[in-house]
């Protein structure tokens, strides 16, 4: 018994480090050239655009509900103006950032663990490496590219879809114009609130791409392991969001103590 | 430019040579102490039964796998001594057919056997379908450019594997189990298509294979292997004589694995 829990804490530490390594190598190869244009374009397009209509639904969702939350609370304390810019902040720095970054990890996170875990048991990452095309650069370093750009401008996306989900609630319930909620929905954010809770996407977005990337190059037992790597694939880079965001929010607060309320 | 001969020996050299390699997964030793040479323009076969270390074999040749022990050279280069642009260099001049065909499914037929070109070669788009049509006409496939390769047949889809796999006029070509898993009749066909390269393009053919019918059809020199170690090596007619049982045995059988 302990001697296989002894093998597991042995396994999933070599795991970590495995993982450590091809993070680092994507990252490196990231800034070093050739660089893989055009399948990084087809990978913006496939990861970041293809997104966007999830993120758009969802965000307007969120929007609504936080906006019926939110009234619940401030109508008790006479703060009913409050509602906008307090839906606003709460989404700008970190329902947004953190909903669009889960979100994405179940979309992005599965796809690219499912489609490189099919390419490894059917041979097709070998064909590549035997065309002479290095695998690594071209499924790894493009998806890794494109997640980090993506998914600061589809948390973008996430934030306005939930403050026009929230208006839509809002003007429901008090017909309040569209101006005005926009005016007070900015009237207490600024670039402090939006850039580093936007940019700490970029970090989710490295995650999501090299843990399922990693993930699905160890694919191995043909569609049942294609499964268990897109299956793992959301649940380590869900996590690994999950944890990262409690170490980002605390370096923006040390950074940045007006993002704390400082 | 094509890969065209990049992969070549030197003149009156061995095409791949493999010295002393040994490789082993986990526990399990899959090739033990294996030397070959391959001579340049001949068609070599390596025979046995499933799970010998076949396939590890031809994927050591464009180091798919990298040996524990010995030398795997394909000219005058020794592949596990290259750097990532050598190595690109001497992979652009050697074709593999995969035994699963691997296409990439995400892509249609003609855009496979045009991949390597985009790739490798400065050719303009035209010229590039123009010669992955050519590919695909010379393995009957020609009508199929636009289709994707979830639509083919198993036959069909080797044949775009071959088609793909000499895209770039390969001076080696290695075919994993051409004919493995087809009618008969389709895989003498694609047995045809190969001895076609080697007749036509004097290409060095490795091919790995059980079928005893297919490796007396193509082969100029046989190998075969048995537990990771090579057993006999030789002609047909070497084969044909031998008194080791294990070869016998194989040479009698129409389909031992």
């Amino acid at each position: 018994m302990f001697g296989r829990l002894y093998e597991l804490a042995l396994d999933s530490l070599a795991s970590a480090g495995d993982l450590a390594i091809f993070g680092f190598r994507a990252a490196r190869e990231s800034f070093v050239p050739p660089f893989e244009f055009k399948e990084t374009v087809r990978q913006l397009y496939e990861l970041g655009l293809r997104s966007a209509p999830l993120i758009a639904v969802s965000g307007m969702a969120v929007g609504v509900v936080l906006s019926m939350h939110t009234r619940a609370s401030l109508e008790r304390f006479g703060a009913e103006s409050m509602i906008p810019a307090g839906l606003a902040i709460a989404l700008v720095r970190e329902t947004g950032p953190l909903t669009a970054g889960l979100l994405l990890s179940g979309r992005i996170g599965a796809g690219i663990g499912a489609e490189l875990g099919a390419m490894k048991v059917t041979e097709q990452i070998d064909a590549l490496e035997a065309t002479a095309v290095d695998a690594f650069r071209y499924l790894v370093v493009t998806r890794v590219i494109a997640c980090v750009i993506a998914l600061p401008i589809l948390t973008t996306l996430m934030n306005f879809a939930g403050m026009l989900g929230g208006y839509f609630a809002e003007t429901a319930a008090t017909g309040m114009s569209l101006t005005l909620y926009f005016n007070r929905a900015f009237s207490l954010i600024d670039l402090t609130d939006y850039v580093p809770a936007t940019v700490k996407t970029m970090v989710f977005g490295f995650i999501i791409a090299t843990v399922s990337a990693y993930l699905g190059f160890r694919t191995e037992s043909g569609t049942e392991g294609v499964g268990r790597a897109s299956t793992w694939s959301v649940v380590c880079s869900s996590l690994g969001i999950i944890v990262a965001n409690v170490v980002l929010v605390r370096l923006i607060f040390f950074i940045f103590p007006k993002a704390a309320g400082g | 430019m094509t890969g065209t001969s990049e992969a070549a020996g030197p003149a009156g050299g061995p095409a791949v040579r493999l010295e002393g390699v040994t490789k082993t997964f986990g526990s399990r030793r899959v090739l033990d102490d294996v030397s070959f040479e391959v001579p340049a323009g001949s068609a070599f076969i390596i025979l046995g039964r499933s799970g010998t270390g076949k396939s590890v074999t031809l994927r050591h040749i464009v180091r798919l796998v990298a040996p524990d022990q010995g030398q795997v050279f394909v000219g005058a280069d020794e592949i596990s001594a290259l750097s990532g642009a050598e190595l690109s260099r001497v992979r652009r001049g050697i074709g593999f057919l995969f035994q699963s065909a691997a296409l990439f499914d995400s892509i249609s037929v003609g855009e496979n056997v045009a991949f390597p070109l985009r790739r490798h070669t400065r050719m303009s788009d035209g010229e590039i379908r123009q010669r992955a049509a050519d590919k695909l006409a010379a393995v009957g496939l020609e009508s199929e450019y636009d289709k994707m390769p979830a639509e083919l047949s198993g036959g069909m889809r080797k044949r775009a594997g071959l088609a793909r796999a000499i895209a770039l006029d390969p001076s080696i070509l290695l075919a994993d189990e051409p004919s493995a898993g087809l009618d008969p009749i389709t895989g003498d066909e694609i047995d045809e298509l190969l001895l076609g390269l080697k007749r036509r393009g004097g290409t060095t053919l490795i091919v790995v294979t059980h079928d005893i019918s297919s490796a007396k059809r193509l082969g100029d020199t046989l190998l075969m292997l048995h537990d990771g170690r090579v057993v006999a090596s030789g002609t047909v007619a070497d084969f044909e004589r031998s008194q080791d049982p294990l070869v016998q045995a194989f040479m009698s059988s129409q389909h031992s694995g």
